[in-house]
């Protein structure tokens, strides 16, 4: 039941994001852009990691891009409870969690499928990175999106107008990037900049895909970075769940 | 045989200004198979008394049954045994009638072949079949409404809910609309539990009104009953009488405001 209801409001929002091909372009566009004006001046920049500028930069671009956009995918949520297609569906036997778990699937796909799009124009500009460790940034692409994405739609059921919930999540994004280190490494910085970057659950998925992309896959860092993905993904899918369960407002 | 029946059902919301009793205990017996008008001002609690025994709201007080299924206990078989449309609808503007009512079949666990036939079965039964390829952005209203009703009749539920069905309709389609209801009455036996701010249609369709006022119910009883109650005589217009039940006006949509 939970696969088949899943399947279903997964399959429903894939055809909605099939049909709307030029935002799912559109996504790739600011990542790119930082690609193509920013990856330039860091060729050459010592940057404290191994391997090249770009190994550094497109890990980070790639959650970055997970980060801004899965967060604002509960956006689409607001409209359609105004539209009353949120009740229609909760008043149908329908699993709770494939209510939630259809729809940041979806956002998975769609923001996997940038990131190979965005991962193939670095090469083009000059990336190398081994295969396994560009499939392993995919995963954690994934797994930030469902966790951004549930929390995304926790919130966006919550709040009443899109003018509560823009605001909410910009404060609550800008500064998740700027402290996880998601365009330069953190350790370039003075001690207690890196340490509050600790505290960021960002900061252990970039270091986490940079050594992915160097090749190093049984590192600490790693380790980390998948728990702590994982952890954020489960804890992230619960509360989700409960606010489709039992959505007052 | 009663087939809806609550008991001090009550939910108070939190809201920024302090809390608000939007249903302070409502007790209600609706019959298998009767057409019950929920009539109330605005704010009365109408909505809120919908979403509750459809399992979208959870009450802060007091229980319901639903056609033999506890609210609280038993969430599926309420889901499984009624069927609502809301005061907005719930049809995805972007999206084909055909699409939307085989997606609703799906959610309602029938086979993809199932859902499809199902889909045009509704579309038959409703006068929406030359519209199943067009977006639901493109119906009238009152396609639109019908389409909302087809969605909600999907799984043949034997309660129905509608919240305020045929508000915007012009008259034709109001009229159409009504002949629907009853027979869904009379050829399924569907208990139908429709609010409005309609008197004249409370008078025409319904079996028997509830009249809630303030989040409690203030009146029941038949159209002719209430009218020979607080009107005074039979002849005594709805408006009249529920201008007396509630000591305001019913404040329709398409009227000025009455002043007290
Ligand atoms: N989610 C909510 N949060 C806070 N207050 C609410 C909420 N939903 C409804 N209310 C309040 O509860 C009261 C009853 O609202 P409800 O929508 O049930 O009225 P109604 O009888 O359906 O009115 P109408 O005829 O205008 O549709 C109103 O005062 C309303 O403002
Ligand atoms: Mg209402």
């Amino acid at each position: 039941m939970l696969l088949h209801d899943t399947a279903l409001i997964y399959g429903r929002y894939m055809r909605q994001s099939l049909r709307s091909r030029f935002a799912l372009l559109f996504g790739v566009l600011t990542p790119l852009l930082y690609l193509l004006f920013f990856g330039p001046l860091l060729t050459g920049l010592p940057l404290g990691g191994r391997g090249d500028s770009w190994q550094v930069l497109v890990p980070g671009l790639l959650l970055q891009l997970a980060l801004f956009g899965a967060s604002f995918a509960g956006f689409m949520i607001i409209l359609e409870k105004d539209q009353g297609i949120v009740e229609r569906m909760r008043v149908t036997p329908v699993s709770r969690l494939a209510l939630l778990l259809g729809r940041v699937l979806r956002e998975a796909t769609v923001f996997v499928l940038q990131a190979v799009l965005l991962v193939l124009a670095a090469v083009a500009m000059g990336l190398r990175a081994p295969l396994p460790g560009v499939l392993i940034g995919f995963g954690f692409v994934a797994l930030l999106t469902v966790a951004l994405a549930s929390l995304s739609y926790a919130l966006a059921m919550r709040v009443r107008t899109p003018q509560e919930f823009g605001p909410t999540v910009n404060a609550l994004t800008v500064p998740s990037m700027l402290l996880s280190g998601l365009m330069l490494p953190m350790t370039l910085g003075p001690a207690w900049l890196d340490v509050l970057s600790h505290l960021m659950p960002f900061r252990h998925l970039v270091d986490a895909v940079r050594d992915a992309y160097v090749g190093s896959y049984a590192t600490a860092h790693v380790l980390y970075g998948a728990l702590v993905a994982v952890g954020l993904a489960v804890l992230a899918v619960t509360v989700g769940t409960r606010v489709f369960r039992t959505a007052g407002a | 045989m009663t087939i809806i029946s609550t008991a001090g059902l009550a939910r108070t919301f939190r809201s920024r200004r302090g809390p608000v009793e939007a249903v302070r205990g409502i007790d209600l017996a609706v019959r298998e198979g009767e057409i019950l008008g929920f009539l109330g001002p605005n704010g009365a609690g109408k909505t809120t008394t919908l979403r509750m025994l459809t399992t979208l709201l959870a009450p802060t007080g007091g229980t319901a049954t639903v056609a033999g299924h506890d609210l609280a206990a038993d969430p599926a078989g309420v889901r499984r045994a009624c069927g609502y449309v809301a005061q907005s609808g719930g049809v995805d503007p972007q999206i084909t009638v055909r699409e939307e009512l085989v997606t609703q079949g799906r959610l309602y666990r029938l086979t993809r072949a199932r859902a499809a036939e199902r889909a045009e079965e509704l579309a038959r039964e409703l006068d929406l079949t030359g519209l199943l390829d067009r977006r639901c952005a493109a119906l009238s209203g009152g396609q639109r409404r019908r389409l909302d009703i087809a969605m909600a009749l999907t799984h043949r539920p034997g309660v129905l809910f509608l919240d305020e069905p045929t508000t915007g309709l012009d008259p034709g389609s109001r009229a159409d609309l009504w002949d629907l209801v009853r027979r869904l009455r009379d050829e399924h036996g569907t208990t139908v539990f429709l609010t409005t701010h309609y008197l004249d249609e409370a008078d025409a369709l319904a079996d028997r009104l509830v009249v809630v006022d303030r989040g409690v119910v203030a009146a029941e009883g038949t159209p002719g009953a209430l009218k020979l109650a607080y009107g005074g005589s039979l002849d005594a217009s709805l408006q009249d009488t529920f201008l007396a039940i509630t000591g305001r006006g019913p404040a329709p949509a398409d009227a000025a405001p009455v002043a007290v």
